[in-house]
């Protein structure tokens, strides 16, 4: 398809000495600090780093596009030959959409909902004058069969409400690849799919960006996913580039400390251990929303006093549900919860405030964990004065306390939660939930919306409040390699019904139930093979 | 971020610190970039409140002053000429100033404690409150509020109090509905499911909580409000049911000269005078409306390209 005369050895992309800034606060701050980069045709780039690092901003270079409130203040970003700085809009727009095209990290949030996705697919190329309306629809469905679509023929005529998310991430890199694109740019193009749906997006990726010989670029926070995808690996923090190498030998030896602390985040390691210690026991569970099906179907669940438990599956599993009911957030309808031998009412309103302080939650967002008009001072202090009657000084002296428990320190006490980090915003939930001296404390999802590097941090965190405080979590994830690295107890749930539960070596070791060896085996490893191993593997069952 | 570890430590996390800057450094901040329509609109709202606090040192005549002279021309001695009875036009617009504005001010205020209060709690409540509070709101909202306020003041006479608590029941219900519409977006976060889950009680939740994070949008409809409240008492007292003689007031002032109109062919001047209230009604209106949109532009985050 890349038909095009090009010199030999000329790059399709060449950045050199980058250099963006921001707009904020009455001030421009440098994002990018001057960054090189070279692709040739066909080949794929990963980039990662934590957030901030300026990932999202140099693949949106790449493009020679910047957000509002961002500009390029030097270097040249040259595609084709031709430069992309100082280009006239109207010829950008020309590249963009059928020459370069974006892939962008939520397909749900970026497709418009008034109409039909085979329209959506084919629009820029149809606004290009590449092919007409019949051959670029043709073209496009059997885009959709090489993505392993179902209904290959018909799922263009749907809306986008009416596929899933998986699939609806497939049909935005259909519609990237359409216009047979020299670039494509991925921007954690699978970071809100579960596990299962993640290998089949990634193998249908890789297989699509190799057939039509495309360069691109993937930007995620994800190394397992990246080392299946790139040809070569640059590492970036606080806009500069740490290191860049080839997948391979990148993955085998690290040059830098950073890149290396980054490739030791899978290897945190719990011994579990057994207790017949139960602290909270739910029994015979049934719960739904509405009058609608059940979304707990007669769940039992025992957690063990200072333990973790882990709750696994995928969206749609019930495993938030449940967390809904304990807290008393949502009745059941049959069933109940017992508390230390004593059974919690099953609305919250009739629980007594210590019952209330014992469950603490931490949620998955935390940006709208938290009010954005408190500082944390305040987001913090607020249940030591509600629970603990602390006032004055004495709070201010426990806050402090509270911030260094969680490894942050007292210059923060009066910073608003939009001048937090990701993972700082995270520990100030941890703090406020350990405010309360709680027994035990809900984790929903609360690493899945973090880097590697930063969930590491929390995990950590978290194992060694355990440790101190003899703290009981239930962990909810679908991420099973957090599930292998913290938990000593894990129920596996899939629509509504416990799987499997038992010590963490009962259910990661053979035999599995169908399902937990579907989740099991779905979780990408370091392995730049695993992807296309397990797939042959797959399609010989 | 001037030391940078190279490995991971929590506190280096990327994150941008805001520079502290008091609020008067704030606002000084935003007012040097306000666009000129709302420095029009700053500086005409800011002289209607000195004419208001200082009206018996402006102006040159009494309140209710009555002069044998009635319908005088513009001359030196009167500047706007005087009315049917013979009372100092510009001394009237002077204290109607201070009477309308002052009076449309506090129906906005009450109107805001209700509806805001009711809205909020119809937000977090979301059962029969909701449904009981929301539609008495449309019951309400479905009769012409200038004709219900006509039948309500007719009914309860019309002295300042009914008018004040007439209009602002009635309008409550716009603000109910804004203030419920809002909260909702709010009321679904985590931060305020976590305060439920803490055991917080509904004040608490209400004023902390949410009150805070909505404040723009039911600063912005204050103004509105304002104007639409000035609004209907200018109406009501040209109907001769609002404030009534020998207030002064801009509405009544323009219903009493309003014949005045008719002698424009023989004399310009006198033909302007009852123009001069209705005037300042709509000078004023303009005005909140600039300062109210350049408000607006400024907390809806949108930036404009640089």
């Amino acid at each position: 398809m890349n038909s095009k005369k090009l010199k030999n050895n000329q790059p399709l992309l060449e950045i050199n000495d980058l250099k963006i800034e921001g707009f904020s606060d009455e001030f421009w701050h440098p994002i990018i600090k001057g960054i090189d980069l070279k692709l040739q045709r066909g080949e794929v780039l990963g980039l990662i780093g934590e957030s901030g690092a300026g990932k999202s901003t140099l693949g949106l270079a790449a493009m020679g596009y910047t957000q509002p409130g961002c500009r390029i203040t030097g270097g040249s970003i040259s595609f084709d030959g031709k430069e992309l700085i100082g280009m006239p809009e109207h010829n950008k727009r020309k590249l963009w959409g059928t020459r370069i095209t974006y892939v962008a990290q939520s397909a749900a949030a970026s497709f418009n909902p008034a109409h039909r996705l085979i329209n959506q697919t084919t629009a820029a190329k149809i606004r290009a004058k590449i092919s007409d309306e019949k051959s670029a629809k043709e073209d496009a469905r059997e885009l959709f069969k090489t993505l392993q679509l179902p209904e290959h023929n018909t799922i263009g005529e749907r809306y986008p409400h009416q596929v899933s998310g998986g699939q609806l991430q497939r049909v935005m890199t259909a519609m990237a690849m359409s216009p047979r694109p020299d670039l494509i740019i991925f921007d954690e193009p699978t970071t809100a799919l579960d596990v299962t749906t993640q290998v089949e997006v990634l193998a249908a990726m890789k297989d699509i960006v190799k057939e039509f010989n495309t360069a691109a670029i993937y930007i995620t926070h994800d190394l397992a996913v990246v080392a299946q995808m790139a040809d070569f690996i640059k590492v970036l923090r606080y806009g500069e580039e740490v290191e860049q190498a080839k997948t391979r030998v990148m993955l085998d030896a690290p040059e830098e400390e950073y890149t290396k602390s980054l490739w030791s985040v899978r290897s945190i390691q719990k011994e579990e251990e057994k207790s017949d210690d139960v602290v909270l026991s739910l029994r015979n569970i049934d719960a739904s929303y509405g009058a609608g099906i059940k979304v707990l179907d007669n769940v039992s669940i025992n957690v063990s006093r200072g333990k973790t438990l882990a709750v696994v599956g995928e969206s749609g599993s019930g495993k938030s549900t449940a967390a809904r009911v304990i807290t008393g957030l949502l009745p059941q309808q049959n069933g109940e919860i017992l508390f230390n031998n004593i059974e919690l009412s099953k609305v919250l309103r009739d629980r007594s405030k210590d019952q209330k302080r014992q469950i603490q939650m931490i949620y998955q967002m935390a940006d709208t964990a938290m009010n954005p008009r408190q500082t944390v001072g305040e987001i913090i202090g607020r249940p030591l004065e509600f629970y603990l009657s602390l006032k004055g000084d004495e709070k201010e002296k426990r806050i402090i306390e509270l911030l260094e428990l969680i490894e942050l320190d007292e210059t923060f006490i009066d910073r608003l939660p939009s001048e937090l980090s990701g993972g700082q915003k995270q520990r100030i939930c941890i703090a406020r939930a350990l405010a309360a001296n709680p027994e035990i404390i809900i984790c929903d999802e609360v690493t899945s919306a973090l880097d590697q590097i930063v969930q590491e941090g929390i995990l950590k965190l978290l194992m060694r409040l355990q440790r101190e405080m003899g703290i009981t979590y239930i962990f909810i994830t679908h991420d099973i390699s957090t599930v292998r690295a913290i938990s000593d107890e894990v129920v596996v749930m899939f629509q509504g019904k416990v799987v499997e539960q038992g010590l963490k070596s009962e259910i990661f070791s053979p035999p599995h139930p169908e399902y937990t060896n579907l989740l099991l085996s779905s979780v990408p490893e370091m392995d730049p093979d695993w992807l296309t191993s397990l797939v042959a593997r797959r399609d010989q069952n | 971020m001037t030391d940078k570890p190279s490995t991971y430590s929590a506190t280096a996390e990327v994150a941008y610190k805001r520079i502290r800057r008091t609020r008067w450094q704030r606002i000084k901040l935003s007012l040097s970039k306000a666009p000129p329509t709302a420095w029009f609109g700053m500086i005409v709202i800011f002289l209607y409140i000195i004419c208001a606090v200082f009206a018996p040192f402006l102006a040159p005549y009494g309140e209710a002053e009555v002069f044998p002279e009635p319908f005088a021309p513009w001359s030196s001695e009167f500047i706007f000429g005087t009315d049917q009875i013979g009372r100092d036009i510009l001394s009237r617009m002077i204290y109607g100033a201070r009477n309308t504005v002052s009076i449309a001010v506090a129906t906005t205020a009450l109107a805001f404690l209700i509806g805001g209060t009711l809205g909020l709690a119809a937000a977090i409540n979301r059962s029969w409150l909701d449904q009981f509070l929301s539609r008495s709101v449309d019951v309400l909202m479905a009769i012409p509020s200038l004709i219900f306020a006509l039948v309500l003041l007719s009914i309860f006479g019309s002295t300042i109090t009914n008018l004040i608590l007439i209009i602002a029941v009635l309008d409550s219900t716009r603000v109910f509905r804004l203030t419920r519409a809002v909260s909702l977006n709010v009321v679904v976060m985590d931060y305020v499911e976590a305060a439920r889950l803490r055991g917080e009680g509904l004040g608490w939740i209400m004023r902390r909580e949410i009150l805070p994070n909505i404040m723009p949008p039911l600063i912005a409809e204050f103004g509105l409000r304002f104007c639409f409240v000035f609004l209907t008492i200018a109406a009501l007292s040209f109907l001769g049911v609002g404030i009534q003689p020998p207030t002064a007031d801009w509405g009544s002032m323009v219903r009493e000269n309003a014949s005045l109109i008719m002698f424009a062919q023989y004399d310009l001047k006198a033909g302007l005078t009852p123009l001069l209230p209705a005037g300042a009604i709509a000078l004023l209106t303009v005005a909140v409306n600039f300062v109210v949109d350049w408000f607006l532009h400024k907390t809806s985050g949108l930036r404009d390209e640089q």
